[in-house]
């Protein structure tokens, strides 16, 4: 057919996925038929027009100062998360799936953490080293035999998803501490809704608008029984923290007081919050600060972010915490492993979303795999956060495996592995043109009484050619993530 | 009763004071042809830095008060407290802590003005360009007062808003009538009235009171009516009086309206400046010296400060020392 023929200036005509799984292209098994619309509208769009639109929004983005905080050694500086204004699709189908999956993770996370504060059922049948969880060091005994409202732990989860070759959605990673990135979720779309109306309408795009209310309706359920109208407050550690914007963001979609620990203050194991006319009572605190500081008291004593005395007024069911403290245990890189098996465990379901395959080392079999297939691999301490003491088999020299395989045989209950999972790829715009490039996807999960999924989630993409680093520290950026509404009849 | 958090009612004052802080920064800095004339009609850029009383931080930085090194410690100096970068950076700084309380189009705007005075230059203070960027400093200033009256909430924030901004103009207005009128009357008479009506019509004008006060006194220009109309005037919105007056009523309003226990001792002090500028004529005033007088007003205001800290900003400190008594 000559009328699809592409033209010389499509923006897509030299359009290349290089092999891997692509978001709105879909891969060599499956085409991406819910995209089609997309592709032919983004194709229809000049360069010249789509780089100006582009940097439109980064100048706005700047300009609300929807920005993280990168620390030179100077000064603070503003930064804007690099945003790409072509979004990444996901359709009523694969959301569906996703959806499921996530309420499944999470419902078996927080069975988890109820039962190892509690009776520790799934210590004793075996199913989880004991070592693993009672000696972990997020493991917070403070918390043993207390009831928290619903046995819920982790009001808010963010499920690190990657996609592999096969277009298989995988879980990389829990978080289910202090989860960030959804304030990029909703300014993303607000800022695609402004600069490029014209790609979005009539596509049936699930709206995100409600975050904030659902977080808070989740936070103010769990608040002390009897109170109707809970005050409710979000405890950041402050303005010179990285996910400041987002804490903001927060605060003014949920209508309440964004607090410092300065700003409150506990009496007669009661919280409360210094106002102009005195101490007010606070309810329940959704906090962006870590188990470790958040109670000099209780935890580490040099916090001067936290509240002295919170932990005691927590235990005695004054005031509530989202999340419970003690959730850190839940999405430790070991704990990890055992998710699939804990998901069997107490629900006696298989996971809907496997787990990116994972060869843990302190089993005599995945240790053997493990040295067999050291230049495949990506070894991974368990204890390390933010991508520390990785070995990446495939790109490491001889002396990096050897000595790699000299960790694993001296401690290798320190080590999990996995395959190089070769992440999918979404069109994003380059100074060049259109070029793949490698994404993620977090979606996050909102709890109170019951779980609600936010459609879609962060796509974060690794701006940089040929890398799967996503991460906003090292150059990654973010997209707008539309997941369409089920229009099938 | 929702009420606000001492810490954002404390930041929305200080924004504010700020963000007025600015404005008469850019007006003091636009009429640098009047003020920046000695006793005997020279240029010398050291009298605007002597009448601020800023001679031993200047003279700590900078060599000799060259109209460059005066107008950069003024303009583009981040480490002088009474720079214009330093009072947009305070008050971006402030606007930044309540985010979450201001309107979105509030932050916008300082969070703009910010990254524009950030990114001056020693160019964009040369002599020929410094009207302009006065200019636009006053006009994003006054940008951020539109902006304020049109979109933020009208709760007790507001009110602390208001404190903030006629507290700081009062004391504003005070400091350019002082640098102002001794810089035209000098020590010695002049001899030379054609050049001071210039002068005093410059000074007029750097209140945005020229016309204002022509409606009042059609003939003439005596420096005591001037001095009179920008201290007393009730209709004048920079005037101490007037400000004064404004302070008086928001802090009543919020005791009546948001049943606050504090502030009455910011009332008092509030009172004393009401019934001083009520009980002296402007000529009395000038024979007793109305330095001094400006002094005495500066003082009093920073007392009004000091108890709206101690009523309703400093719960922090306060609750702490309780906390560890009990």
């Amino acid at each position: 057919m000559t009328a699809t023929e592409p033209r010389p200036n499509d923006l897509l005509h030299r359009y290349d996925q290089a092999g891997f799984y692509d978001e709105l292209f879909g891969g060599r098994e499956q085409s991406a038929p819910h995209a089609a619309l997309i592709r032919e509208r983004l194709a229809a769009l000049a360069f010249d027009d789509i780089h100006r639109r582009s940097e439109d929004a980064a100048r706005e983005l700047y300009n609300l100062g929807i920005t993280f905080l990168v620390y030179s050694e100077q000064e603070a500086i503003d930064r804007i998360l690099p945003f790409d204004v072509i979004p990444r699709v996901i359709s009523a189908r694969e959301w569906t799936h996703l959806e499921a999956g996530i309420v499944q993770r999470v419902t078996a996370l927080n069975l988890f953490l109820r039962d190892i504060y509690h009776e520790r059922k799934i210590i004793r049948d075996g199913v989880i080293p004991e070592d693993l969880v009672i000696g972990n060091a997020n493991y917070r005994p403070q918390m043993i035999g207390l009831k928290v409202p619903f046995d819920t732990y982790i009001h808010i989860l963010g499920v690190d998803l990657v996609r592999d070759g096969a277009g298989v959605f995988r879980v990389l990673e829990d978080n289910g501490r202090v989860p960030s990135g959804v304030s990029y979720v909703v300014e993303n779309r607000h800022m695609m809704q402004r600069v490029f109306p014209d790609l979005m309408q009539g596509l049936g795009i699930r709206p995100i608008d409600n975050y904030g209310q659902k977080l808070l309706q989740a936070v103010s359920e769990i608040a002390p029984s009897g109170i109707s109208e809970p005050r409710v407050v979000l405890l950041s550690p402050g303005s010179y923290n990285s996910a400041y914007f987002e804490h903001i963001f927060l605060a003014r979609e949920m209508g309440v007081p964004l607090v410092e620990g300065r700003d409150l203050v506990v009496q007669d194991d009661r919280v409360y919050m210094k106002t102009t006319n005195g101490l007010a009572v606070v309810d329940s605190i959704y906090r962006r600060i870590g188990d470790d500081f958040l109670d000099p008291r209780a935890f580490n004593e040099d916090s001067l972010l936290g509240v002295p005395g919170i932990m005691e007024a927590y235990r005695k069911g004054n005031v509530a915490l989202a999340n419970a403290v003690g959730t850190g245990v839940a999405d430790d890189k070991a704990v990890y492993c055992y998710v699939p098996r804990m998901i069997k465990y107490y629900l006696g379901e298989e996971a809907l979303i496997p787990n990116v395959e994972t060869y843990i080392c302190r089993e005599a079999e995945g240790l053997a795999y493990t040295l067999d297939h050291l230049a495949e691999l990506v070894v991974k301490p368990v204890g390390e956060a933010g991508g520390y003491g990785i070995t990446l088999g495939p790109l490491a020299s001889k002396d990096e495996l050897a000595d790699c395989r000299a960790k694993l045989l001296a401690d290798p209950s320190n080590y999990i592995s996995q395959p190089m999972v070769p992440l999918s790829v979404c069109p994003t715009l380059t100074e060049s043109g259109v070029e793949p490039r490698h994404v993620d996807l977090r979606p996050f999960a909102v709890t109170g009484r019951q779980t609600w999924v936010l459609p879609g989630g962060l796509t974060r993409v690794a701006m940089r050619k040929n890398t799967f680093i996503v991460n906003s520290s090292q150059g990654g950026g973010s997209k707008d993530t539309w997941v369409l509404e089920d229009t099938s009849p | 009763m929702n009420n606000l958090l001492a810490r954002y009612a404390e930041s929305i004052f200080w924004m504010a004071r700020y963000m007025e802080r600015a404005e008469n920064l850019a007006r003091i800095l636009d009429v640098h042809e009047t003020f920046s004339r000695d006793d005997h009609g020279f240029k010398n850029w050291h009298t605007i830095v002597k009448l601020n009383g800023d001679d031993q931080r200047f003279f700590e930085r900078y060599d000799i008060a060259s109209a460059e090194n005066v107008l950069r410690f003024y303009v583009l100096d981040a480490q002088n407290p009474t720079s214009i970068v330093f009072a947009v950076r305070a008050a971006r700084e402030n606007a930044r802590t309540l985010r979450p309380w201001i309107s979105t189009e509030m932050w916008a705007q300082i969070n703009v003005l910010y990254n524009k005075v950030q990114a001056l230059e020693v160019k964009d203070i040369a002599l020929p360009n410094l009207t302009h960027l006065c200019n636009e400093i006053k006009e994003a200033c006054q940008t951020h007062s539109g902006i304020t009256e049109g979109t933020f909430y009208r709760d007790e924030g507001w009110y602390f808003y208001r404190l903030g901004k006629f507290i700081e103009r009062a004391d504003q207005t005070t400091r350019l009538l002082d640098i102002g009128y001794f810089t035209i009357t000098g020590s010695t008479p002049t001899t030379r009235p054609s050049q001071d009506f210039i002068h005093w019509h410059a000074l007029l004008r750097s209140v945005a009171g020229y016309h204002a006060f022509r409606r009042v006194y059609p003939r003439g220009m005596a420096p005591t009516a001037i001095a009179g109309f920008i201290l007393y005037n009730e209709s004048f919105p920079r005037s101490v009086a007037l400000c004064a007056r404004e302070i008086n009523g928001v802090l009543t309003r919020l005791k009546s309206r948001y049943k606050l226990r504090g502030g009455s001792a910011a009332m008092e002090r509030i009172d004393e400046i009401l019934a001083a500028l009520s009980s002296r004529t402007i000529e009395r005033v000038i024979e007793d010296g109305l330095h001094e007088y400006l002094d005495w007003l500066q003082l009093r205001l920073s007392d009004v400060t000091s108890e709206l800290s101690h009523s309703f900003f400093g719960l922090a400190s306060s609750e702490e020392t309780q906390q560890q008594g009990a």
